[in-house]
């Protein structure tokens, strides 16, 4: 496998999101889940781009898109993990398990 | 000049029905008028006293026009009024049909004359009943649905007004619901009435089967020709019918509810638990002669059934202590006496038999609600609590009730069979075909009955009448006479009483002039059933089984009625009974008819208590068990599996996240395997 720039930069995505997955997936501070889950996003940004480079602008437009989501994502997300903190005392997600039967 | 048949062909056409739906219509306002009246107006005497009886006697008007409009056309075929389809569906088609034909016309005057004689004697016997409304809508229903069964033109029809008759005889006899006695009285006799419909319904069912109509003209025109005479089919049919009208007419084995009907108030017996309702089987059997023609296994079963009826309930009648229990009992024993003359082929003496039994049997119950209202003030009087019916409570009564006392001795020399009353002639007739049609040991108990009969009504006549008063010295003074609304339907009955019997005459009885009106009015209608008898070599022999014509008969039978009367008054006139507080219950043979053979207890032991231990058992096993058990089962197993879903509802993020990446894992290593 000839590791030309699409390659290494697809490799370099999959590789961000996996690191977000598992950041999301073991950590227990809300802010460090939630900036996984950002990693994750963008690690999807840069594969759509990639790909723009061979199907066309249009993965772009929708890299804007995930962007805009993302942004408000994170004014809901900070907002929540604010009021959990002042509820909590903490942002540990393990003693946020309230929300169930 | 017209030929006498082209005139008869004119007249043949002439007959057309006078205000028909009116006939129906004018009873059933009355019974929403007065059912209205039982909610909004309970206090108001005045309107049912006018709507109800008026309701019954405009009804009686119109029947008695239409009599006249008959007679005068004498129409061979029926006449067939249809008013609406009621339901179509396939090959059915039920119409709501209503016949005028000679037999419809006989039971509507019947119906309706009594009825209003009996709804007036109302007006004065239940004036102080707080339900008063109340009563004349549930009787004026009645009336409605007594002239829909009558009036029926198919088997559904007919089936609507048997119904509904049963309904109201079931309302009327639990009338003072409050007692709790009484309203079981009533259930006693709907769910008995129940066995014995479902017959009807079988029956119904395998006519539609077999002909393909309900309708009574096209079912009996075919019968003939469709069905083999005396097969299997028709001899289930007629059983089946049969069994409906040992239900409604109260025989054997059915017949336990009549006596408890007595729960009523009187004028309710009278009307429905003698004269009319409880001839509806008689009236069946007489419509559906023409198959019971074809069925001689049928015939015989009716016969032996009705005598068999006849002589238990005799029996039964002649021990009996409550007046309104021997009227009862004599009513199963004279209904008995129109099924043997139904299921020998004698229709037109069972049916003159029900008319005139209609007349002294009416008679007979509302002299004794006159006994019973007059017993009843006198306790009420002196707050006594002792039962106004019991005979033995009782005595004396002719000095206070003269005119009760000429008018029920009338009836009573009538159904005993005493030359020239009106039982004298329909009785003999009946006692007399039974011998001829060569049935003889039906005949010896027809015979046998019938002195049971002038026997146990002497004794009711003495024990209410004559002797000494038991009523008790202090409620002695309050007995008196009716008033008049309730004594004139008394004289009116027993003048019917005496002449009832006139219409129809023997040729045999010296002396006297023959009349043929009633055979001869009924001819046309059971013209087909006869002729079906006759071709199959059932004739009525000139002599009885052991000798002698119909005059020599009919002189013994009413020789010996006279004599059993004369003896059992002798007899019992000067015998002194206690009153019912103080009388002790009778032992032995006495006993055993005291307490009606022990048939009641007879069917609550084989019949009453095992079906109740097998629901008793199904309701443990299949209810509470099998229904219970599954449907509590479900539910657990719903349970359990919502428990062990809510096992993966953590409510933490981090495991909700795994469950997703091992979904997305899972879905990629399927696309990439």
């Amino acid at each position: 496998m000839n590791l030309d720039i699409e390659n290494a930069s697809l490799i370099l995505s999959a590789f961000l999101f996996a690191v977000g997955t598992a950041g999301v997936l073991v950590r227990r501070n809300a802010i460090i889940v939630f900036m996984c889950v950002e990693l994750m996003l963008n690690a999807v940004n840069l594969s759509l781009i990639v790909f723009s480079r061979s199907l066309g602008l249009e993965a772009q437009v929708l890299v804007f898109f995930v962007m805009a989501v993302a942004a408000a994502e994170a004014a809901v997300g900070l907002a929540i993990i604010i009021a959990i903190f002042r509820h909590f005392e903490g942002v540990n997600v393990d003693r946020f398990n309230i929300l169930r039967w | 000049m017209l030929s006498l048949p082209s005139i008869l062909q004119e007249a043949h056409a002439a007959y057309e029905p006078i205000l028909p739906a009116w006939i129906l219509l004018l009873p059933l306002i009355g019974a929403a008028v007065n059912g209205i009246g039982a909610f909004n107006w309970r206090a108001n005497k005045a309107i049912p006293s006018v709507v109800g009886p008026a309701a019954v006697i405009g009804a009686f008007a119109i029947v008695v026009a239409n009599f006249f409009a008959m007679s005068a056309a004498a129409p061979h075929d029926p006449t067939i009024v249809s008013l609406w389809t009621w339901m179509a569906a396939g090959d059915l088609r039920v119409g709501v049909d209503l016949q005028f034909d000679q037999l419809s016309m006989l039971m509507m005057l019947v119906v309706t004359g009594v009825s209003s004689v009996i709804h007036v004697y109302s007006v004065g016997y239940m004036r102080e009943d707080p339900g008063y409304s109340r009563y004349f809508a549930y009787l004026n229903l009645f009336v409605f649905f007594m002239l829909v069964l009558v009036l029926g033109a198919n088997f559904a029809i007919t089936f609507v007004g048997w119904e509904g008759v049963g309904l109201c005889s079931y309302l009327l006899i639990g009338f003072w619901y409050e007692n709790e006695d009484f309203a079981s009285a009533g259930k006693k006799a709907f769910i008995v009435n129940r066995i014995g419909d479902f017959g009807f319904l079988v029956a119904m069912f395998l006519v539609f089967v077999h002909f393909g109509t309900l309708s009574f003209e096209s079912v009996f025109a075919a019968a003939p020709t469709t069905l083999a005479y005396g097969g299997a089919v028709i001899t289930a049919i007629t059983l089946f019918l049969f069994l409906g009208c040992t239900g409604k007419s109260a025989q054997i084995p059915l017949y336990v509810w009549l006596p408890d009907a007595m729960a009523g108030p009187t004028p309710v017996s009278a009307l429905i638990h003698a004269a009319t309702m409880v001839t509806a089987g008689v009236y069946l059997v007489a419509r559906s002669s023409v198959l019971f023609a074809m069925a001689p296994v049928s015939q015989a079963v009716v016969a032996a059934v009705g005598a068999g009826t006849a002589l238990l309930a005799a029996t039964i009648a002649t021990q009996q202590y409550d007046i309104k229990k021997v009227l009862a009992y004599s009513t199963v024993s004279q209904l008995g006496y129109m099924f043997v003359a139904v299921g020998i082929g004698a229709y037109t003496a069972g049916i003159f038999h029900l008319m005139t039994h209609a007349f002294f049997k009416a008679l007979l119950f509302l002299g004794s609600g006159a006994v019973i209202h007059a017993m009843h003030h006198a306790y009420h009087a002196v707050h006594s609590h002792e039962d106004p019916n019991d005979m033995r409570n009782q005595g004396g009564l002719k000095r206070f009730m003269p005119i009760t006392f000429v008018t029920m001795w009338i009836g009573t020399l009538a159904i005993s069979g005493i030359f020239p009353l009106a039982g004298f002639f329909s009785k003999d007739e009946i006692i007399w075909y039974t011998g001829a049609y060569g049935y003889g040991i039906l005949w010896g108990i027809a015979l046998l009955a019938a002195l049971l009969t002038a026997g146990y009504m002497t004794r009711l006549m003495v024990m209410t009448f004559h002797g000494e008063n038991r009523t008790g010295q202090e409620a002695q003074s309050h007995l008196h006479e009716v008033p008049a609304v309730m004594w004139i339907p008394l004289a009116i009955l027993a003048v019917l009483s005496i002449v009832g019997g006139w219409v129809n005459i023997p040729d045999a009885l010296p002396g006297l002039p023959a009349v043929h009106a009633l055979h001869d009015w009924l001819h046309p209608v059971f013209e087909p059933a006869r002729s079906i008898l006759e071709g199959h070599g059932v004739h009525a022999a000139h002599t009885s089984p052991i000798g002698g014509g119909e005059a020599m008969w009919a002189g013994i039978s009413t020789v010996a009625a006279a004599v059993v009367v004369l003896l059992t008054f002798r007899a019992l006139v000067r015998r002194s009974w206690k009153p019912a507080a103080e009388s002790v219950e009778p032992t032995g043979l006495a006993g055993v008819l005291y307490n009606k053979w022990y048939v009641d207890e007879l069917y609550d032991r084989t019949i009453v208590l095992p079906l109740l231990a097998l629901w008793r058992g199904c309701w443990r096993l299949v209810d509470a068990g099998l229904i219970d058990g599954s449907i509590n089962g479900l539910a657990a197993g719903t349970r359990a599996v919502g428990w062990i879903g809510s096992l993966f509802q953590t409510g933490r993020v981090a495991t909700y996240m795994f469950y997703f990446v091992t979904g997305v894992l899972v879905i990629l290593a399927t696309f990439l395997l």
